[in-house]
């Protein structure tokens, strides 16, 4: 696979390879590799292989396992790689393959009551069989016995305008015992929909995976197609789909703070959050035609120029307001105060399960693929990457805003060097990779997202896409950061990871879900004196409550992450004050 | 040659590749329908327009309506959308096009619901939810098929996973395709529900204001 360094192994030498991976790599969150995914693909008229691809480091690249099942099975690696278990259920469900020792061998993309055999990807997916027909069942949760423990099922039709999915509590009082997402109600088997496609249409489908994400996936697609044939996009498309990716996290993380606003009943904040994203919706819509980007990406670059001569100003116009809203934010207490302590997740837990984003960012993970693996053109422009420690909604919040002003600084620097020129290019400038497969990622708005494309024997159509949605990784932490925590904050906590967040530390030491391979869920001690490139912090000041950039110490963070007093307060506010000598005193 | 905006995704290859050149991009929007054989325009025969024959059902529906005194309580469902149409649904409220302003109020409780506004091909595990939501609802009640999965299955539509949307599956007043439909074609197709708008697309073709 291009980009990749492939190997291929039996079944038997799995479990060592894992261990090696340990040792190798390291178990730490700061040796940065991880495990990204793993997935099926028929390779021969009777036989599947499956694939694991593993990012080894920042500018490494990737590594891919290819191994055979011994009569559909495979030892499972979810003891010794956490976030692996959710990958191995799904081939499970769809594939029919058998994971011997997996420690929560349950149903997952398809749920209790639906029918399991044959698998519905045993053979190839047709597009005009019937759907699944089926009563449903309760889902497979633990037992959880107890006079006062109450247990309540929300959804999968909730209140609001959102997408479909279940959640079950089990709690006592305030306080939430155990937490299952039930997830995949809309599962719609998009990576099968691709197989058989044209390269071009495949653009389209990628861009229906998420409306939200269009460019992101339809981009991640591109990438590996473009790996598989050897094409690279001239620099004119590289740079205007930087444009094009910024402005998606621009309207997605401005949606996300309206949104948080309204979980913490700031009516005002909510709307102004949605009035900007609105805004640069309209944008979006009059730059491309579309408001979410859509039909400009494809494999070998875009399929028509843009006009970007209006942007910066279309950006000067808002980045005022947008400025002036996000100090606000950081200056309301009551926000501030439902934020800070809630849902924290733990580093060790986000490398652990495969947080990725945001989210992996505000638990202390510095990763991010547009600095650590460039692709499109973000080689070409400087921007930071913002880490937090705390971890907790507030440091998730802080992640975005900040985020937000690199965007904003990126898509100008963009504008500055987009010369004219072709968008569109399809002879290959390196060879095609001799199997016919490639490897696209992107850093989207919720994280890391990759695509695994092999082609047809004749490279002009889809035989097999493997998309590893950041939201797949970050569902499955989620639920650490829930259980301990009360009813009263889960949907701040739910909106705050857009996806979510936190296993409160002090409370004592976590049973450990995954039995002795997993290191538990002890938080990582900081190393003393670490310094990580970007650990700056912008802060509101609290004498001019204007913005103030802090270089974050270890001792900080320690201030920042302790156990909160016994009333909360949101005390950084009174602590920081920018470097302005009038107000020194 | 058919041309059927109920599966139209609005991706533009047909303009790309058609040799004729029969296809041309347009910036068509509002395309609402009451009967969903108003989508299809079956080819070169010239579509003759379908002058509205369902006064009988107008007066029964503007009697329904008056009763509910102008104002809608929609109850969404999402059926297996891609969030394309959540984020427009999402911006109705916003103050930009601020439905409220219309006495049109999204519900949580289909109970007091009184159109079920559905996006997405209905999954598998969606469709008895869904059917459930329906029943839950009072009468009279009506459905709206919003976006280009709910209409016609789009991109994403069939195979062991999903239906076509929701033709066979809910009795359906207004078909929405458009991917997604944005939120001013929400508003007109609300409107065109409640009388307040004129459909505009009729046998497949657009007709201009």
């Amino acid at each position: 696979m291009r980009h990749c360094d492939t190997i291929r192994l039996t079944p038997a030498e799995l479990p060592a390879a894992a261990d090696s991976l340990l040792s190798v790599l390291g178990d730490t969150p700061s040796a940065h590799g991880r495990m990204q995914m793993a997935y099926v693909c028929r390779c021969a008229a009777d036989a599947v292989d499956v694939i694991y691809v593993l990012s080894q480091g920042a500018n490494q690249p990737y590594k891919v396992w290819r191994v055979r099942p011994d009569d559909n099975a495979l030892p499972s690696l979810a003891n010794k790689l956490p976030l692996l278990g959710w990958y191995e259920r799904e081939m499970a469900d769809l594939y029919g393959l058998r994971f011997d020792g997996h420690p929560e061998p349950h149903p997952l993309v398809l749920h209790e009551g639906m029918p399991r055999d044959p698998a519905p990807l045993a053979h190839r997916f047709d597009v005009q069989a019937a759907a699944l027909d089926f009563t449903p069942q309760p889902p497979t949760v633990p037992q959880v016995l107890g006079p006062d423990i109450q247990r309540l099922p929300f959804g999968p039709v909730r209140a609001d305008i959102v997408e479909s999915a279940q959640f079950l509590f089990f709690y006592i009082g305030e306080g939430i015992l155990h937490y299952h997402p039930r997830l995949f109600y809309k599962h719609r088997a998009m990576e099968s929909r691709f197989e058989g496609q044209t390269l071009r249409a495949g653009a389209v489908l990628a861009e229906r995976v998420s409306g939200i994400d269009s460019v992101a996936h339809a981009l991640a697609y591109a990438q590996a197609v473009e790996g598989a044939m050897g094409w690279r996009a001239p620099p004119r498309a590289r740079y205007l789909r930087v444009i094009l990716a910024e402005l998606e996290r621009l309207y997605n993380h401005l949606h996300y703070l309206g949104h948080l606003a309204k979980t913490t009943t700031l009516k005002v904040a909510e709307a102004e959050g949605h009035l900007l994203e609105e805004r640069v919706k309209q944008i979006n819509a009059r730059l491309t035609g579309s408001r979410f980007l859509r039909g400009l990406i494809t494999p070998g670059g875009l399929r028509r120029d843009l006009d970007i001569s209006g942007l910066d100003k279309a950006l000067d116009a808002i980045t005022a307001d947008i400025d002036s809203y996000l100090l606000r934010l950081e200056n309301t207490r009551s926000h501030l105060d439902r934020l800070m302590t809630t849902g924290t997740l733990p580093r060790q837990v986000a490398f652990d399960q495969g947080a990725t984003g945001p989210i992996e960012r505000a638990s202390d993970l510095d990763r991010d693929l547009r600095r650590d693996h460039p692709y499109a053109n973000y080689e070409k422009v400087r921007f930071s990457v913002p880490v937090q420690q705390a971890g907790d909604a507030h440091a998730r919040s802080l992640v975005r805003m900040e985020e937000i002003h690199e965007s904003l600084a990126i898509i100008r620097q963009t504008i500055g060097r987009t010369k004219p020129g072709e968008v569109l290019r399809f002879e290959p400038m390196e060879e095609p990779d001799p199997q016919g497969e490639g490897l696209g990622w992107v850093e989207a708005t919720r994280g890391g997202l990759l695509y695994a494309v092999h082609l047809s024997a004749d490279r002009s159509r889809l035989s097999r896409v493997k998309i590893k949605d950041p939201s797949f990784s970050n569902w499955r932490v989620f639920p650490f950061t829930v259980e301990d925590s009360n009813m009263m904050d889960y949907a701040i906590n739910e909106a705050s990871s857009a996806c979510p967040s936190p296993v409160p530390t002090g409370k004592g030491e976590r049973p450990c879900r995954y039995g002795p391979g997993w290191a538990g869920t002890k938080a990582a001690p900081l190393p003393p004196g670490r310094s990580v490139p970007g650990t700056t912090v912008r802060m509101a000041c609290s004498v001019c409550r204007g913005w103030t950039r802090r270089a974050v110490s270890p001792a900080t963070v320690d201030a920042a992450i302790a156990p909160p007093p016994a009333r909360r307060r949101p005390s950084r506010c009174a602590t920081v004050a920018c470097s302005s000598t009038t107000h020194a005193a | 040659m058919q041309l059927d905006y109920a599966r139209c995704v609005g991706c533009q290859l047909c303009t790309e590749v058609c040799p004729e050149g029969a296809f041309s991009v347009s910036h068509d929007w509002a395309f609402a329908v009451r009967d969903k054989a108003d989508l299809l325009n079956p080819g070169r025969v010239a579509a003759a327009p379908q002058p509205a024959d369902d006064s009988a059902d107008a007066t029964a529906l503007a009697a329904e309506i008056k009763a509910f005194g102008r104002s809608l309580h929609i109850r969404h469902v999402d059926a297996g959308s891609c969030n394309g149409c959540e984020s427009e649904l999402q911006a109705l409220l916003n103050p930009f096009y601020n439905l409220h302003r219309l006495g049109i109020f999204f519900t949580p409780s289909p109970r007091f619901a009184d159109l079920l506004l559905v996006t997405g091909p209905v999954t598998a595990a969606m469709r008895e939810p869904l059917l459930r939501t329906y029943e839950a609802m009072p009468q009279p009640r009506w459905v709206m098929a919003a976006g280009t999965c709910a209409t016609g299955g789009g991109t994403n539509g069939g195979g062991y996973a999903c239906h076509q949307g929701l033709d066979g599956i809910l009795p359906v007043d207004v078909w929405l395709p458009g991917c997604p439909p944005n939120p001013a074609a929400l508003i007109e197709a609300l409107l065109l529900l409640l009388r307040q708008r004129a459909q505009r697309v009729h046998g497949g073709v657009y007709e201009h204001a």
